[in-house]
């Protein structure tokens, strides 16, 4: 019988093959917390009796939700967790260095690891084929200590995008599409393996979108095979040497599968107050902004800013339209200000801020005003979101945000490609 | 387990439960339970007897994966949450607080409803109305996590998982 790419993955893991609705103790390879989550799992793994991690060079904990932090009590448990990462030797990204997915994926994750953090974000490191998965702070705790967790291995939703994406449509609107069809509990347990021509020719760092989107679906983890294109991603970080092929077998056994055309897609938003009540811009062109938003583990990558400035080269953000820009990691923003991208979004009128979450979590860094209306390309528009649950907050790709910036209304960024 | 309906509808997401604007209160876990839910019920944290059960529709706790939202639920004095369908991480996170979870119908339960929850039977007696619904348990490794009230206690019993 072949086997999905999550039933691939976890077979590796444990040297022997598993198939979905198994449950097996997996030996963990990499370890994720952050500032939100972090404190609380410091505080699990003390009671468990631990004081040593399971391996330091695998435990990465990112000061990024709050940073740098708004608040005093945010600034205490930015303390405690250097003090951790400094007790066990664990890996410490400190504020500015960007968001955990972003640089885990840069630097860290690698083809077949079990990656779990402790942020459901986590998935977005399926892109590199890593069984990359989100819990809460005790699994993670215990993760860190025994270097083991439990999982049941889930059945698999294959996605198969077939064909060419359309000028002004992305990644992001394929994945809206997919959440859109699926609901935002079409895959809950599940997996969900991204594949086809589309994909397959698809740049690691649209591939990212997909994978961290799939929680958005309810998903445990979202899943690409690894291939060339995802050894040319390691080689440009200097981890060429971590790269190894797994695909899912021809044969393999899914619970369904979903056909996409790409070709026929088009430029996508989610609209307030759920990931899948998805609606093409067409239908919500006009909508007034108050703020756009262009970052997070989402949509903040070099190519995502490449875009935003393409569109918004000679032009200016609309007067009533706040533009807020977030790398999502400090070499993303250095590669940004060579690339002369950040010069090209100052001075279209935008915000700058330090690589991290800033409002997409609600925490700091433009929260909305009571009524205000948001299009961000961040990846979670539930009520009281972005800090303010008298705002309204849309989903979009990152074209769709910049053309919108410059109509100050929701826009379809093909009217300025 | 007895103990009075808070009705909630479909996709009850951790930022209703644990709103983002309170991020800073998280390492002070009584102050945030005083915030729990206060988005989609604001009179739910203030009122909420010991014993009380939050009842939600589809996909209760949808989103991010803070174990602060089944914690301040537990805190603010919840017995269970009840719900027609658990997204992933809640579900996992609830178990591991020591939080019961009940996948069950519950559309047939309104708000300010006297349940009575029998967890080995399997049944939700809503004595409101004289109706019993019925539950299917929970997966043996999660089983046996609540049981030794929580995965802390879980693994401190028995040094490492024990979950088969």
């Amino acid at each position: 019988m072949g086997l999905t790419l999550a039933e691939k993955i976890l077979s590796i893991n444990l040297a022997r093959e598993v198939h979905a609705g198994d449950f097996a103790v997996f030996t963990v390879n990499l370890c994720l917390l952050q500032d939100g989550t972090g404190p609380l799992a410091v505080r699990q793994f003390k009671k468990l009796g631990f004081s040593k991690v399971f391996d330091p060079k695998s435990v990465v904990i990112f000061l990024d939700h709050a940073a740098p932090s708004p608040k005093s009590e945010l600034s205490n448990d930015h303390m405690l967790l250097r003090e951790f990462a400094r007790e066990t030797g664990s890996v410490l990204s400190d504020v500015g260095d960007g968001v955990c997915h972003q640089v885990m994926s840069q630097y860290y994750t690698s083809p077949g690891d079990v990656l779990i953090g402790a942020d459901s974000h986590t998935v977005t490191g399926g892109a590199l084929a890593s069984f990359a998965t989100g819990m809460g702070s005790t699994d993670v705790a215990v993760g860190m200590g025994l270097g083991k967790t439990w999982l049941k291995v889930p059945a698999t939703t294959r996605i198969v995008a077939e064909g060419d994406l359309p000028v002004g449509v992305y990644s992001k609107d394929i994945i809206l599409h997919v959440i859109g069809t699926l609901g935002a509990d079409g895959a809950t347990y599940m997996s969900l393996e991204f594949g086809g021509g589309t994909i397959d020719r698809m740049a690691m760092s649209s591939r990212l979108v997909l994978a961290n989107m799939a929680v958005e679906a309810g998903a445990k983890v979202g899943l690409v095979a690894s291939d060339a294109l995802t050894q040319k991603y390691l080689v440009q970080y200097d981890r060429g040497a971590a790269y190894r092929e797994i695909r899912p077998d021809s044969d393999a056994t899914y619970a369904s599968v979903l056909e996409i055309d790409s070709a026929k897609l088009e430029p996508l938003v989610a609209c307030p107050h759920t990931v899948d009540n998805v609606k093409s811009v067409r239908e919500v062109a006009g909508t007034k902004l108050d703020q756009v938003m262009i970052g997070s583990c989402t949509n903040g990558r070099l190519d995502d800013l490449a875009v935003a400035a393409l569109i918004l080269r000679g032009k200016i953000r609309h007067v009533n339209t706040r533009l807020v820009v977030v790398p999502a990691s400090r070499r993303v923003f250095m590669e940004a200000v060579e690339a002369g991208y950040v010069k090209t979004l100052l001075e279209a009128g935008a915000v700058i801020m330090p690589p991290g979450c800033a409002s997409c979590c609600g925490v700091h860094g433009g929260i909305l005003g009571d009524g205000e209306v948001c299009l961000a390309t961040t990846n979670r528009n539930f009520l009281g979101r972005m800090g303010n649950p008298k705002s309204f907050v849309y989903l979009s790709s990152p074209a769709t945000a910049a053309a919108s910036a410059i109509k100050g209304e929701i826009t379809d960024p093909r009217e300025v490609l | 387990m007895r103990g009075k309906a808070w009705k909630f509808g479909d996709n009850v997401s951790t930022d209703l439960i644990a709103p983002g604007r309170y991020y800073h209160l998280r390492s002070n876990l009584p102050e945030l339970a005083k915030h729990c839910l206060e988005d989609a019920d604001p009179n739910f944290a203030a009122n909420v007897k010991p014993g009380d059960f939050v009842v939600g529709g589809r996909n209760f706790g949808l989103g991010s994966s803070r174990e602060h939202a089944p914690v301040i639920i537990k805190m603010a004095g919840a017995g269970a949450v009840l719900a027609e369908s658990f997204a992933r991480i809640f579900y996992r996170n609830a178990v591991n607080v020591g939080l019961p979870v009940v996948e069950c119908d519950t559309s047939q339960i309104d708000a300010r409803d006297e349940l009575d929850i029998d967890v080995a039977a399997g049944v939700v007696r809503n004595l409101t109305r004289g109706t019993a619904i019925t539950f299917h348990p929970l997966e043996e490794a999660m089983r046996r996590i609540l049981e030794d009230g929580g995965l802390v206690e879980h693994i401190k019993k028995h040094g490492g998982f024990a979950i088969s």
